[in-house]
């Protein structure tokens, strides 16, 4: 077992990229991510990661970079945040597509305009259907050892999916925690070498990038979206093995004195952390409240999560994104549709909060789900917002 | 939520600058800055303050008003100007600052529009846009000011930062050359081209004034002083000694050959106003070599006119 240190989350998470041993790191820097790479720049610059750093000119060229060397077979990884993320989308895409493993470490900021570096989850949600394999976390740890578990998944011959690793910009990236670091056997133990399928060699000869014809575009697309849903056994199975080696037990939806609560939160990130507070405060009042907390974004644990909401009368929802003109923020409207066909389905409420970086304190929490549970229109709320 | 609803009051722009004189008494910038946005963000020892007024200086000696001009600007340190300068600006995402301008250039041809961004905005992520706006010379003015590294995201290696030299992401010195400002300016079309440092303020204003006047695609490099993110890792001091620096190391060279001005650590830095020639703009060639002979064949119609 490795040693317990005050750090701050970039930093280990840095930490962790480094153990994995990767080959390449291509990223440009953005706010509030740069500590992640700049401690892999210094990793790399003190020689204690032998790998390739490119400092590149966008992070268009950084996603692309990722791509190249994923492609010969690098083990790849890469860090960004908001506006970053939107100059890479057309390359996210692609790196998924084309079935290439890398990481990316992705702290959580709100888009522009208006410019704003603080936190929300408006950029994940933009690229919530390019394919990535997404997770969130709740706290430091489970950045860290969501670095080792997201490589071990990503490169797995049955995924070869890139993974996308959300981490709360500032509320998250930028704290310092006490963090139970790995030693280089374990991460040995975990963490196969990097075998892809198939890859880019002189000796071996293949075309990667090539045209998709209408014969055979919608054939690749299910063959990609088939990928991507069959990867769920391989991401709970590294949850295991981690479990395994550390004793702490990951899993794709978790809960919180939910099992017999009438009214759920449900929530992701480190938003989270606080609405357990929140929880408590309320049960303390002999209200019957718990709350749901989801790692895995995509792909979605559709059985796990009908199973668990179909208990409840209404479910909260704190969702930490808006979708202008939709019906509902993006995670109620997923909820919701997951919900339409069951027998048994709770009221589900939208509550939009802590946008562009407002603050959601544990009593903001409480006042959200009796907002919710007084409201009779069943739209969607920005919570606290003014005019 | 606990925020609680300020009291909106109509802005009254006398009463402010009052306001502003009673303070700190009156400085000959305030009409050209938006008051209540001062002091600015900038770190103690920064060169952005020595070129905003240089900027401002410039204007004013060319006579222009806050009116007739307009100032874009990208994300960074030095794209924090747009939202200081009491005028017509745009702050807009990375890199984009030219496109932008381009479009407010094109649409109103009479506004003397300044691209004032930094080395890493215009040449990393928007290096594509500058080519490009030079080679159709744009009536635009950018003014980059080049501190040599990303100084707004903590002091990362940019495609300014000279070889060997050490940023947060190169801390064992940088393996790669930076580019040479003026001579990629010059290659790539631009109609005048001037270097000057924050130590050499009255030149930079000429050079600002002058390139005010021209009709194309203009470009001046101002270096800045950086102590927090390029001066402490490359052991520059604080700003007062990078400003002696510059002193030390600048050499005046109106005219100078450009492939002589890239710039090296610890060596010398040629300043000057290498680059001063006409040609025709993009709106002249635009409207001499298509919109003409479109006419001259009977189609196209004037804006505003009916058919």
């Amino acid at each position: 077992m490795g040693k317990k240190v005050g750090i701050e989350v970039s930093i280990a998470a840095a930490e962790a990229v480094g153990l994995c041993d990767v080959d390449v790191v291509a990223a440009y820097p953005i706010t509030p991510q740069t500590h992640v790479v700049e401690h892999l720049s210094e990793l790399v610059a003190s020689g204690d990661l032998d790998a390739e750093f490119v400092p590149v000119e966008s992070e268009h060229s950084a996603m692309s970079v990722c791509c190249g060397s994923s492609a010969v077979g690098a083990r790849t990884f890469t860090a960004t945040a908001a506006q970053g993320l939107a100059l890479m989308a057309e390359i996210v895409y692609i790196a998924s597509s084309m079935r290439l493993p890398m990481v990316m470490f992705l702290s959580n900021r709100a888009l522009s305009a208006p410019l704003s570096i603080w936190n929300d989850h408006s950029d994940t949600m933009m690229v919530r259907d390019s394919g990535w394999i997404q997770v969130f976390c709740e706290n430091g740890q489970e950045v860290y050892d969501a670095i080792f578990h997201s490589f071990r998944v990503s490169e797995d011959p049955k995924v070869s999916l890139p993974v996308m690793i959300n981490v709360d910009g500032f509320n998250l990236t930028h704290v310092i925690e006490p963090i139970e670091f790995w030693d280089k056997e374990m991460v040995k133990a975990y963490l196969p070498p990097f075998r892809p399928l198939s890859k880019l060699h002189p000796d071996k000869v293949l075309s990667m990038g090539a045209f998709g014809m209408p014969e055979i575009y919608a054939e690749q697309k299910q063959a990609h979206d088939v990928a991507l849903t069959s990867s769920t056994p391989v991401i709970l199975q590294g949850w295991d093995e981690m479990a395994k080696l550390t004793g702490r037990k990951y899993s794709a939806v978790e809960t919180y004195r939910a099992e017999d609560a009438e009214t759920l939160i449900f929530a992701m990130g480190s938003i989270c952390e606080t609405s357990t507070i929140a929880v408590d405060k309320m049960r303390e009042q002999g209200k019957s409240v718990g709350l749901v907390k989801l790692r895995l974004w995509r792909p979605l644990p559709m059985g796990d999560l009908r199973k668990l909401l179909a208990k409840a009368k209404d479910v909260v929802v704190l969702d930490r994104s808006i979708a202008l003109g939709a019906a509902n923020a993006p995670v109620t409207s997923e909820m919701r549709a997951l919900m339409y066909h069951e027998p048994q389905r709770p009221k589900i409420h939208c509550m939009i909060a802590g946008i562009g970086g407002r603050d959601v304190t544990p009593d903001d929490v409480v006042k959200m789900v009796n907002m919710a549970l007084s409201e009779k229109d069943y739209e969607y709320h920005i919570y606290g917002v003014r005019g | 939520m606990k925020v609680k609803l300020r009291e909106i009051v109509p802005f009254d722009k006398e009463a402010e600058e009052k306001a502003i004189q009673k303070d700190h008494g009156l400085h000959p910038d305030d009409k050209y800055l938006k008051p209540g946005r001062i002091p600015h963000i900038w770190c103690p020892g920064c060169g952005l303050g020595v070129v905003l007024t240089s900027f401002i200086e410039g204007m004013r000696r060319k006579g222009l008003s806050v009116d007739q001009c307009a100032v874009v600007s990208g994300i960074g340190c030095t794209g924090r100007v747009a939202g200081y300068l009491d005028m017509d600006t745009y702050h807009t995402t990375h890199g984009r600052a030219i496109p932008f301008a381009t479009g407010l250039a094109l649409a109103k041809p009479d506004l003397h529009v300044t691209v004032f961004s930094g080395d890493g905005d215009l040449f990393a992520i928007g290096g594509n846009h500058m080519i490009h706006a030079a080679r159709r010379n744009v009536n635009l003015k950018v003014l980059c000011v080049n501190n040599f590294n990303f100084g707004m995201t903590g002091g990362q290696v940019a495609p300014t930062t000279p070889l060997e030299a050490r940023t947060s992401t190169t801390p064992l010195g940088n393996a790669e050359p930076g580019f040479n400002l003026p001579y990629l300016a010059h290659a790539a079309g631009a109609i005048y081209v001037a270097r000057w440092t924050t130590f050499h303020p009255r030149q930079l204003v000429h050079s600002i004034s002058e390139s005010l006047g021209k009709k194309g695609f203009t470009f001046i490099e101002a270096i800045a002083p950086c102590p927090t993110g390029y001066g402490r890792p490359n052991k520059l001091g604080s700003g007062l000694e990078e400003m002696r620096y510059y002193r030390e190391m600048s050499q005046i060279r109106n005219g100078a050959d450009l492939r002589d001005t890239e710039i090296r650590l610890r060596e010398k830095i040629i300043v000057g106003t290498f680059i001063n020639t006409d040609r025709p703009d993009f709106m002249e060639n635009y409207m001499g070599k298509v919109v003409a002979r479109a006419r001259a064949k009977g189609k196209g119609k004037e804006k505003g006119k009916a058919a």
